[in-house]
Formats: structure tokens, C-alpha cells, sequence
């Protein structure tokens, strides 16, 4: 059975500059796999490839066994791969209700003729959009909140929605980019609690960028950790935690020699 | 042959003038990324400026000759730039941290607000500018004819274009500006003023353009308060086409417009004149959107 | 929003349009004419709003589709000569459409090409093709040039400004208020957000151009109607200008508060005309009132404009506030 997604060999070069070398990573179903390293180690970009941002130099990326050269990010998300991003990006102007709304777009047929004729079939479109986009919202306890402008949400409920905008696309993989950024001890607890309950919900794969090792060590059954573009190293978390290679990047071959 | 090389004077004169006016929009938008869509209008009110100086310097040197040229030039740059500096003072600095649109918004409304306001006050109808130096053709060989009018926008704008250089390069103010358009809030943590640096800005670019008005209005002496519209938009595809923010490119833009609008206009028809600015821009922005000497700038998700 | 009488309401306001239009030689004929105005402008207002409002596609162009519908619509018109009312309203009507499918050609033509730009840049392109457009017909001897084109038939009433402006209404409400509609909001807001949540910011950015342009054609049809007279002048960007400060001052995406600042706008040279029936203002140049009028009107407009921006940049009729970024 081969893995949902795959990277072989992928690098991305801007310019002088090569952002990702030659990486290989497998993520396969129902996995929740971590990518970590020290700032700008490539992990963002790993992920636009991934998304479809950008695309790869050298290397290819197959998702479900299909290659994603080529296509845009609005095709990929159709293929099942979803996202969040670094700094939040929702819909300012639209209501909690609306951003997730627009999430289940995709998967419905309805288009321009039907939202101006208005016929029964839009109707029981909308009904059947409405259901879904409130019954998501209260598994995540955003029900509440449902006719509120997105930007008034708090942080930590503004990070929830993204993750639930992202779910509302019915994806395979959800690539989380530093959700528990600017979070406090218990949030993070929360935010844990959640990714781990959204993969055995949703029986999906999720794919977390994080910096912060208790979050990645709590809940990622796979690491791989990034260098300098470069994978240095991939494993179970205990594994991870005693390597040398992972620790010398993130603080260094000096604190190496006072160990 | 001579034909070609006499519209090719011609469009070289045209696109200096030009050149003048794109510097102005190249350096604020390498500076604030935003196109100041007044900057077309400060070229109309430099050429007034001119217009009304004139007979007022006449009467202290009543023989026209460079110096009384230059005076006119010279005081109508300082009007300019002050004017820049007060527009950018009140209708754009409170924005600054506002989205693009708004200020871009703002910006057309000082433009229609110089335009209209310059209607009311000027009159609509156009008026003639008056000689500040005896105009007088000179012929070459084979039949190539210059004016003494476009011998003075040849030698004026090279004289501002090597000054400029020598602001942006050699002064501490320019090397500021540099900085600015490089990375703004760097600069702002290296202790540059970042308000002076914009305000400087804006009147350097202001008075670049109030030169290219009276320029202008020297070999086209009609003058009249719409007049900066259609230069103005020329100058900007001038200087997407030689690459926003790239001083150079903006001169070399100014210069490749001038000189096919010239011989698109002498060659084929004279009535798709004002379009073929704007034709292309849009093959620039298609083909090469960074334009000819500009870089490539990738957007961070 | 609920929509669900949406259609009835469509069909209730045709309706009275009609009604009102029976009626209309007991109306003075010259705010008769404005209300053409001002009809045929709420539709330039709420179709371009469709474009820069609630895609965020800032268009500068939106005069140049609203003369492509104008001349299609005369040029099909001046075709006949009189004839019976049926015959004369079907003419009419499909001359409209056929200026209004021109008119979405255009914007299908300036929509494509200026997909990867953003702001600043898009706003001078859409300008660039609107005065392309402009001097294609300046050139373009066979309807009359810069010299002008006459309009035989004077077509245009009530009942057809009106019921055409709630058709379009309707049609961007309804579009917009559904969850497919949710798609141009996403685009606007974050282009990038909405790529990731499946949307394909190329096809309702066209959509928009299209459907903003087919309006706007209708438009200038009904325009062509009324005036009985056209020049590539009136269609220059001065005159896009004033509709994105109908949409500006409405609110950009608040339908409602574009409707009304269509009416405003519309009606604000008529009150200048008033005012300057009554004085002159002293130092300003004199000349003939109607210009001083046109001068004055654009001079609050600028002013409007900057004001507006300065201190409620969501327009006179939002109730939200503008996100200020940082």
C-alpha cells in the first residue's frame, strides 16, 4: 500500500538561493507526522511545495499516488490536501459561519445558475451546506460564535477556526503550519488534544510544523527534522530527542562540546 | 532616412521629458509602494507656475536670457516641491499604515482635485506660454532640423539626471532614500527620520516633474489644467516599463515611449497616439512584469 | 441574508416599474430624465461593486464596457425605423442584451489578462483598456467617431431603467449571498487563504469582469436611449472614475449603500445646478454656469473622495469599520 503522499527527492532552489535539497519523506494514512528545525530551515516552503505554492526544481511529489506537478493549490485542496498557515489568514470580513462556509464550496455542485435561479435544488444545497458547516462548528464549540466577525474571535478561537475552515474542504492530509504559535501552556494542552482528536475523527493524516518540542514529542508518532533545507534526520520522537545531528542544529556544535 | 532621424530628435525630446516625470512616480513607489497618481498634475502646476512667474521675473530683467530662464525654472522646482511635500504631508502620511487601495483612492482624488480646482482657478481654456529664451531652429547637414527649444530639454534634463544621480549616490540623504526603498522598517531602526526622508522624496520627485512641465510647455506652449493627465499616465508605463523603483529603468522608459509614440505617430497614424502608452504596458505586464531593468520580487506566504 | 422571497421581490418591483411607467407623460419630463440617470447609473454602481467591491478587482475601466454596450445597442436600433410598440420593445430588448454580451466580451478581454496583478497595478491596466477602448471608438468612423453618433429611437423609460436595475440588483445580491457567491468575498479578502480552501481565484475574478461588464453594457444601452447621442468622450475615465466613487462612497460590497450613493451622486450636479442659478461665487473664473457647474461638481468629488478616505474609508454608508493592516 503506498503512502498518501510522497516527496522524493524534491528540492526548490530561488535564485542562489536552495531552500529545500533533495528531500525525501513519506507521510502514509492516518499518520500524524512532525516536521521540525531551526528557523529557516525550510519548513514553510516545504510545505508550499506540498500545497502547491511552489513549485519543486528537482524532485517530484505524488499525493495518492498522483503526481502534483502543475497543478494549483485550489486543485490540490480538490485532491484532499489542506492547510493552515503561519500567520492566521482567514476571512476578515466575512462571520465565523461564512469562513467555513466557503470552505464547502468545493464539494458543491452549485454553481452560478443555481444561485440566481433559486430553485429547490439551491435550496436544499444551502440547507445541506448550513448543516454541515454548524455541525463542525459544534464539534469545535464555535457554535456560539457562528454570526461573529472572524477578526473579533480571540487568538486561540481564531486558530481553532482555521483548522476547522481547513476540515470543511473534507481532506486526506491537513499540513498544520505552527498552530500553537502565541499560545499559553494550557492552550497548547487544548490544541493537542485537538489535533490528536481531529485525526482519530476524521481518520485523516496531518502533516504539523512546530517549534514547540513538547507539542511535536506529545503527540507526533513520526518526526523529521530540517536543516538547512537538508533532512538530517527522521524517527520516533525518543529517537529524535537523543540525536545528536538535531540537537547540534538547534543549538549548536559549541553547547555540543559541554554536554 | 532624415525623416526617421528627425522624428527620432523629436521623440527623444518628448521622452526626456517624460524620463523627468517617470523618476518622480519610480522613486515614491520605491519608497511607499504606491503610485501617486497626482504626480501628473504637479507637472501641469509647474508648467503654470512658469506661465504666471514669468512676466514677474521679466520685470526685474526685462531681456529674456538664461538667467531669467533659469530663475523661472528654478523657483517653479521650489513651488513643486513644496506643494509635494504638503500633499504628501496631509493627504497621504495619515495613511501610511492604511491599505493600498485607500491611499490609492486618496491619491486620484488629489489629482482630480489639482485638475479641477486648476480649472476653476486658471480657466479651462488654454493659454500660451510665453518664450523665456528666443526660440530658434538650427539645421545639420542633410536637412535635420533642432530647435534651440529641444537643444535646451537635451542639455536640462541630462544636467537633472546627473544631479540626481549624484544625490541618490553620493548623498547621505540619498543613500537614505536607498535604504528606504530597500527595507523600510530596517531603516527606520538605523536611526533614519523616515518622515523627512519620504517628505524629501516627494519634493525631489515634484521638482523633477515642474521641470519637465515648463520643458514641455517651452516646445508645446499651450498650457492648460488637464494637461499633466495623459503625461502623467505616459510617465508611469515609462516606469513599469524600465522597471518600478529602478531609477535608470524609469529614465530608459521615458525615453522608449517618447521615441515610439514619436515614430508610431509620424509613421503610421497619429489618432492611436495617447494608446500606444498603453499598449505597452499591458505587453510589459504580461511578458515581463518586473519590466526591463527591474527584479523579481516573490510574494511570502 | 435570507433570500427567500428574493425572486418575489424581483418580480414585485418589475411590476411596479411597469405600473410607474404607465403613468409617466403625467411626470415632468425633466426629472423624468434624471431618474433615467439615475437608474442607469445604479446599475453601472451595483455591477462595477460586483468587480471592485466584492472581488476586490479595483477597475478603472468600468466607462469603457458601459460604451461598448452603448454602441452595440444604438448601432442594432438605428437598424429600423418606426415601428409598433411590440416590435419597437423587442428590438429594444435585444439590443440591450446583444450591447450587454459585447460589453461581457470586453471584460472576458480585459478580465484574462490582468489576473496575476494586484491593486495599483490592475487599477491602471483596467484604466489603460478603458482608454483603449475609448480611442478605438474615437477612431472608429462608421458610428460618427469623435464627431459623435446620433441614436434614432429614444427608447428608453421607466419601466426598462428601473426593471433593469432590479434585475441587476437581484443578480449580484443573489450571486453573492450564496455559498458559491462566499467564493469573491474570499478572494478579495485573502487570495492566498482562498487557493487553500479550494477556490480558484482566476474563474470568479473572470466571472466578476464578465458578469460587471455585462451589466455595465446594459447600461450604456439604456444610456444610448436616453441621450439619444453619443461621444467616445463621455466614456473616458473621468466617468469610470465617478462610478468607483459611487462604489467608494457607498461602501465597497454593501449594496445597499452604493444604491444610495447612486442616487446621491446623480443628483448632486442638479443641486449644484441650483446653487449656481443663485450666485456666482466671486474670484472663480467665470464662464458659462453649466461648466462651472461640471468644475465645481468634480472638485467635491475630489474633495469627497480624499475626506472620505481619510476619515471613513468604508464608505458613508457602512456600519463596519476598515481593518487596519499593519
Amino acid at each position: 500500500m503506498n503512502p498518501l503522499l510522497q516527496l522524493e527527492k524534491v528540492s526548490i532552489r530561488f535564485g542562489g538561493l536552495t531552500a529545500v535539497a533533495d528531500l525525501d519523506l513519506r507521510i502514509g494514512e492516518n499518520e500524524l507526522v512532525g516536521l521540525i528545525g531551526p528557523n529557516g530551515a525550510g519548513k514553510t516552503t516545504a510545505f508550499n511545495l506540498i500545497t502547491g505554492v511552489y513549485q519543486p526544481t528537482a524532485g517530484q511529489i505524488l499525493f495518492a499516488d498522483k503526481p502534483t506537478s502543475k497543478l494549483k493549490p485550489s486543485q490540490l485542496t480538490r485532491r484532499g490536501i489542506a492547510r493552515t498557515f503561519q500567520n492566521i489568514r482567514l476571512f476578515a470580513s466575512m462571520t465565523v459561519f461564512d469562513n467555513v462556509r466557503t470552505a464547502t464550496q468545493l464539494h458543491c455542485a452549485r454553481g452560478v445558475r443555481h444561485a440566481l435561479w433559486r430553485g429547490r435544488a439551491f435550496r436544499q444545497g444551502e440547507q445541506e451546506v448550513e448543516s454541515h458547516v454548524m455541525e463542525l462548528l459544534e464539534i469545535f464549540h464555535l457554535e456560539n460564535f457562528f454570526d461573529a466577525e472572524a477578526k473579533n474571535l480571540s487568538y486561540g478561537d481564531q486558530r481553532r477556526l482555521e483548522i476547522v475552515r481547513a476540515l470543511a474542504t473534507q481532506p486526506k492530509l491537513l499540513l498544520l503550519d505552527e498552530p500553537a504559535a502565541g499560545m499559553n501552556a494550557s492552550e497548547k494542552n487544548a490544541l493537542m488534544q485537538l489535533i490528536q482528536f481531529i485525526k482519530d475523527k476524521f481518520q485523516i493524516s496531518v502533516l504539523l510544523v512546530e517549534h514547540d518540542m513538547k507539542v511535536v514529542m506529545g503527540i507526533c508518532e513520526r518526526i523529521a527534522v530540517l536543516d538547512y533545507g537538508v533532512k538530517i534526520a527522521e524517527g520516533k520522537p525518543e529517537e529524535i530527542r537523543a540525536n545528536p545531528k538535531v540537537i547540534e542544529a538547534y543549538l549548536g556544535e559549541e553547547s555540543l562540546k559541554n554536554v | 532616412m532624415t525623416e526617421f532621424l528627425q522624428q527620432l530628435i523629436n521623440g527623444l525630446a518628448l521622452g526626456s521629458i517624460l524620463a523627468l516625470i517617470a523618476l518622480g512616480y519610480t522613486m515614491v513607489y520605491g519608497i511607499l509602494r504606491f503610485i501617486n497618481f497626482a504626480h501628473g498634475d504637479i507637472f501641469m502646476l509647474g508648467a503654470f507656475a512658469g506661465f504666471y512667474l514669468t512676466p514677474k521675473i521679466a520685470a526685474i530683467f526685462p531681456t529674456p536670457s538664461i538667467l531669467s530662464g533659469l530663475l523661472v525654472m528654478g523657483i517653479s522646482m521650489a513651488i513643486c516641491a513644496a506643494l509635494g511635500i504638503v500633499i504628501e504631508r496631509f493627504a497621504y502620511r495619515p495613511l501610511r499604515r492604511s491599505p493600498r487601495l485607500t491611499v490609492l483612492i486618496t491619491a486620484i482624488g488629489v489629482s482630480l482635485f489639482l485638475e479641477y480646482a486648476g480649472q476653476l482657478f486658471f480657466g479651462a481654456a488654454p493659454k500660451k506660454f510665453p518664450a523665456l529664451i528666443p526660440s530658434y531652429p538650427i539645421t545639420h547637414v542633410g536637412g535635420l532640423s533642432v530647435t534651440s527649444n529641444q537643444i535646451i530639454v537635451f542639455i536640462v534634463t541630462a544636467l537633472l539626471l546627473v544631479g540626481l544621480r549624484f544625490i541618490v549616490q553620493k548623498t547621505k540623504i540619498g543613500t537614505a532614500m536607498r535604504a528606504l526603498a530597500f527595507n523600510p522598517d530596517a531603516a527606520a531602526l538605523m536611526g533614519i527620520n523616515t518622515d523627512v526622508v519620504i517628505s524629501f522624496t516627494f519634493a525631489l520627485g515634484s521638482a523633477l516633474a515642474a521641470a519637465a512641465g515648463i520643458l514641455f510647455a517651452v516646445n508645446y506652449p499651450a498650457i492648460d489644467p488637464l494637461m499633466g493627465i495623459l503625461p502623467g499616465l505616459k510617465a508611469f508605463v515609462a516606469a513599469v516599463l524600465g522597471g518600478i523603483g529602478n531609477l535608470p529603468g524609469a529614465a530608459l522608459g521615458g525615453i522608449i515611449i517618447g521615441v515610439t509614440e514619436t515614430l508610431v505617430a509620424g509613421y503610421i497614424s497619429s489618432t492611436y497616439r495617447d494608446a500606444i502608452a498603453f499598449g505597452i504596458l499591458i505587453l510589459i505586464l504580461l511578458v515581463k512584469p518586473s519590466g526591463l531593468l527591474g527584479k523579481k520580487e516573490i510574494e511570502k506566504v | 441574508m435570507n433570500f427567500r422571497h428574493a425572486k418575489t421581490f424581483l418580480l414585485g418591483a418589475i411590476a411596479l416599474c411597469f405600473l410607474v411607467s404607465l403613468f409617466e407623460n403625467q411626470i415632468n419630463s425633466y426629472w423624468l430624465f434624471i431618474s433615467y440617470d439615475i437608474g442607469v447609473n445604479i446599475i453601472l454602481a451595483v455591477s462595477l461593486n460586483l468587480i471592485n467591491g466584492y472581488t476586490g478587482q479595483f477597475s478603472l475601466g468600468h466607462a469603457g464596457f458601459m460604451a461598448v454596450g452603448a454602441y452595440t445597442a444604438a448601432v442594432i436600433t438605428n437598424q429600423f425605423g418606426e415601428l409598433n410598440f411590440f416590435a419597437a420593445n423587442g428590438v429594444f430588448i435585444v439590443a440591450l442584451v446583444a450591447g450587454g454580451l459585447a460589453a461581457a466580451i470586453a471584460g472576458l478581454l480585459v478580465g484574462i489578462p490582468t489576473l496575476r496583478l494586484r491593486g495599483d497595478y490592475l487599477a491602471i491596466v483596467t484604466l489603460g483598456f478603458g482608454e483603449i477602448i475609448r480611442v478605438i471608438f474615437q477612431n472608429m468612423q462608421s458610428v460618427g467617431g469623435a464627431r459623435g453618433y446620433s441614436v434614432t429611437h429614444n427608447y428608453t423609460n421607466f419601466f426598462w431603467t428601473f426593471g433593469l436595475a432590479a434585475v441587476t440588483v437581484y443578480v449580484v445580491t443573489s450571486l453573492v449571498h450564496s455559498t458559491y457567491g462566499r467564493g469573491f468575498i474570499a478572494v478579495r479578502d485573502d487570495e492566498i487563504a482562498a487557493e487553500a480552501t479550494g477556490i480558484n481565484p482566476t474563474k470568479y475574478k473572470v466571472t466578476a469582469f464578465v458578469i460587471g461588464a455585462f451589466f455595465a453594457g446594459i447600461a450604456g444601452g439604456l444610456y444610448a436611449h436616453s441621450k439619444q447621442f453619443l461621444t467616445p468622450d463621455g466614456f473616458g475615465f473621468m466617468q469610470s472614475i465617478a462610478f468607483v466613487v459611487m462604489v467608494i462612497l457607498g461602501g465597497m460590497g454593501n449594496t445597499i449603500g452604493v444604491i444610495l450613493a447612486a442616487i446621491l451622486l446623480t443628483l448632486l450636479p442638479e443641486g449644484l445646478r441650483a446653487l449656481a442659478d443663485i450666485e456666482h461665487i466671486p474670484g472663480i473664473a467665470q464662464e458659462f454656469p453649466l461648466s462651472w457647474v461640471g468644475n465645481a461638481r468634480m472638485v467635491i468629488y475630489s474633495l469627497l473622495l480624499i475626506v472620505l478616505m481619510l476619515t471613513r474609508p468604508q464608505g458613508l454608508f457602512t456600519l463596519r469599520k476598515l481593518k487596519i493592516k499593519n
